[in-house]
């Protein structure tokens, strides 16, 4: 494989950049593989990649429906953080950001990982202490974590609403300054370069049409490009959860939501950092080329539509308004939705199933792109040595069973609330 | 913007309802043993359909009363609406 440098660049420059080799390649599908992972968005490829480094296991297939990357990764604003307050959910994205920080060198490709900080902001004493408390937690957990008060965040986001007479007055906020954004799509063509070149099949355009299953083991999948084999089978397809589980007689607490997001207009620098409304559901950032990135609630009721209705990005941009009173004057440049698989306390699964080889990965609500390596790394790790590493080990498939439930927001299983 | 025909007050905007999830979900009846397999499936397990959906809507902002939709979870179209206790084919 060709190394991505600024010598090659200057190498292939003379010709006029058009021998670069392909960054993966379009292979059909072998009969057999040891590891086949469903669904080609960052989990998927990041499970193939560190299956193929860390597990040296290469005859791995990742099959995908559509295109990678064409998903929830592609659809995504980008943001990466650990403040969790849960030891779970803490510890587990922290091993992440870890793998974030080192992504770019690791994968030979620029993800313009960005740690800029995250500022949730607080609008009463009541959620101040229950920042202070989070914060609290992070910090044992060895998260960086810093309470501001009202003028410290002035200082960082002065564009914000500061007047007294405001619905909701900005009281302070809590800020993980190591947090930050990262360019989607790169995560998904870092990762897939990687791994094709370890050996591991993209197989894109192949939907899976079902499971062989036989006396409690998986012997394969039937896709739309033939019946492939398989000694274990890794499940990472996000809100398509739902239907490949109903292929297995599998009934998940898992739903199928809808999330929009959208970009603003490209504006000069005015926002360096990710900002979240503390009276609501709404976070902002701005990408590199100075377009306004947004998102907040849910549609609210179950959906596979991939696309949005007005009222509810009506609803989010309002409370981005009132946070932030110059979004008003922007255009709209795009909007978009991606479906969610909610899981019903708001984290995720990665687990093997009571099918034996068969291995599940969902359940990331709207939190998935920021565990993408932490995912496939803990993901890699449960299918190669058939169990749970300490990191996932919380995120089971019983704990619905058990009660042992990671409920972050205390929302309960009102998913398309939370 | 969806349109649900509200079985009491007739055709409303969305924003008039709030969203109460699979209305097939039954409560396990209490006056028999009920497994923890059954508190699960009640509690935590959904199929999540994608096509025809049965759910519950509140009229919120109307006449308060909950509702029962018949919706694709793919294509947001609305086949039909029942009252709460109607039972649905």
């Amino acid at each position: 494989m060709q190394k991505y440098s600024i010598f090659n660049l200057v190498k292939n420059a003379f010709s006029n950049h058009q021998n670069w080799d392909l960054a993966w390649k379009d292979p059909e599908p072998k009969d057999e593989y040891d590891v086949v992972i469903i669904g080609g968005g960052g989990h998927g490829l990041a499970t193939a990649y560190y299956l193929a480094k860390e597990h040296n296991i290469t005859k791995v297939a990742i099959i995908e429906k559509g295109w990678i990357g064409g998903g929830n990764v592609g659809r995504n604003t980008t943001i990466i953080r650990s403040n969790y307050m849960h030891d779970e959910n803490g510890l587990f994205s922290e091993f992440g950001m870890d793998l974030w920080r080192k992504m770019s060198q690791d994968l030979n490709y620029n993800v313009m990982f960005s740690p800029r900080g995250i500022i949730n902001l607080a609008h009463s004493d009541a959620q101040m202490n229950a920042y202070a408390r989070r914060g609290n937690s992070m910090r044992l957990n060895g998260i960086d974590a810093v309470l501001l008060n009202r003028e410290q965040v002035k200082e960082i986001i002065p564009m914000a609403d500061f007047s007294e007479n405001v619905r909701f007055p900005i009281f302070g906020g809590l800020m993980q300054p190591s947090a930050g954004t990262a360019r989607h799509d790169a995560v998904a063509w870092g990762y897939a370069r990687q791994a094709d070149d370890m050996g591991v099949d993209i197989i894109q355009n192949c939907e899976v049409i079902g499971f062989d299953v036989s006396a409690g083991k998986i012997n394969g999948i039937r896709t739309s490009r033939g019946n492939i084999k398989a000694k274990k089978v890794g499940l990472c397809v996000a809100g398509s959860t739902n239907i490949l589980a109903e292929k297995l007689n599998m009934t998940l607490p898992i739903e199928t939501h809808l999330l929009q997001a959208c970009v603003s207009e490209p504006v000069k620098p005015v926002l360096d950092s990710v900002v979240t409304f503390g009276a609501g559901h709404f976070y902002i950032s701005q990408s590199d080329k100075g377009e306004m990135v947004m998102g907040g609630d849910l549609d609210g009721y179950n959906s596979y539509a991939q696309r949005g209705n007005l009222p509810t990005l009506q609803h989010v941009l309002t409370e981005g308004i009132a946070m932030m009173p110059f979004l008003s004057k922007l255009k709209m440049l795009r909007t978009w939705g991606g479906i969610m698989d909610m899981s019903m306390d708001g984290s995720p699964i990665i687990d093997k199933t009571h099918i034996d080889g068969l291995y599940l990965n969902c359940g990331w609500c709207y939190g998935g792109f920021k565990a993408t390596p932490a995912s496939g790394w803990t993901f890699a790790h449960t299918i190669a040595q058939d169990r749970v590493h300490k990191l996932n080990a919380g995120y089971s498939l019983n704990r619905f069973n058990t009660g042992h439930l990671i409920d972050e927001k205390g929302l309960g299983t009102k998913t398309w609330i939370s | 913007m969806l349109y649900i025909n509200c079985p009491h007050c007739g055709m409303r905007p969305q924003i008039e309802f709030s969203y109460g999830g699979d209305a097939s979900v039954k409560r396990p009846e209490l006056n028999k043993e009920i497994s923890d397999q059954e508190w699960d499936d009640f509690v935590y397990n959904r199929k999540s359909l994608r096509g025809k959906h049965l759910e519950l809507w509140q009229h919120i902002s109307g006449c308060r009363q909950w509702i029962k939709v018949e919706r694709d979870t793919a294509t947001h179209e609305i086949f039909n609406t029942f009252k709460a206790d109607e039972e649905v084919a």
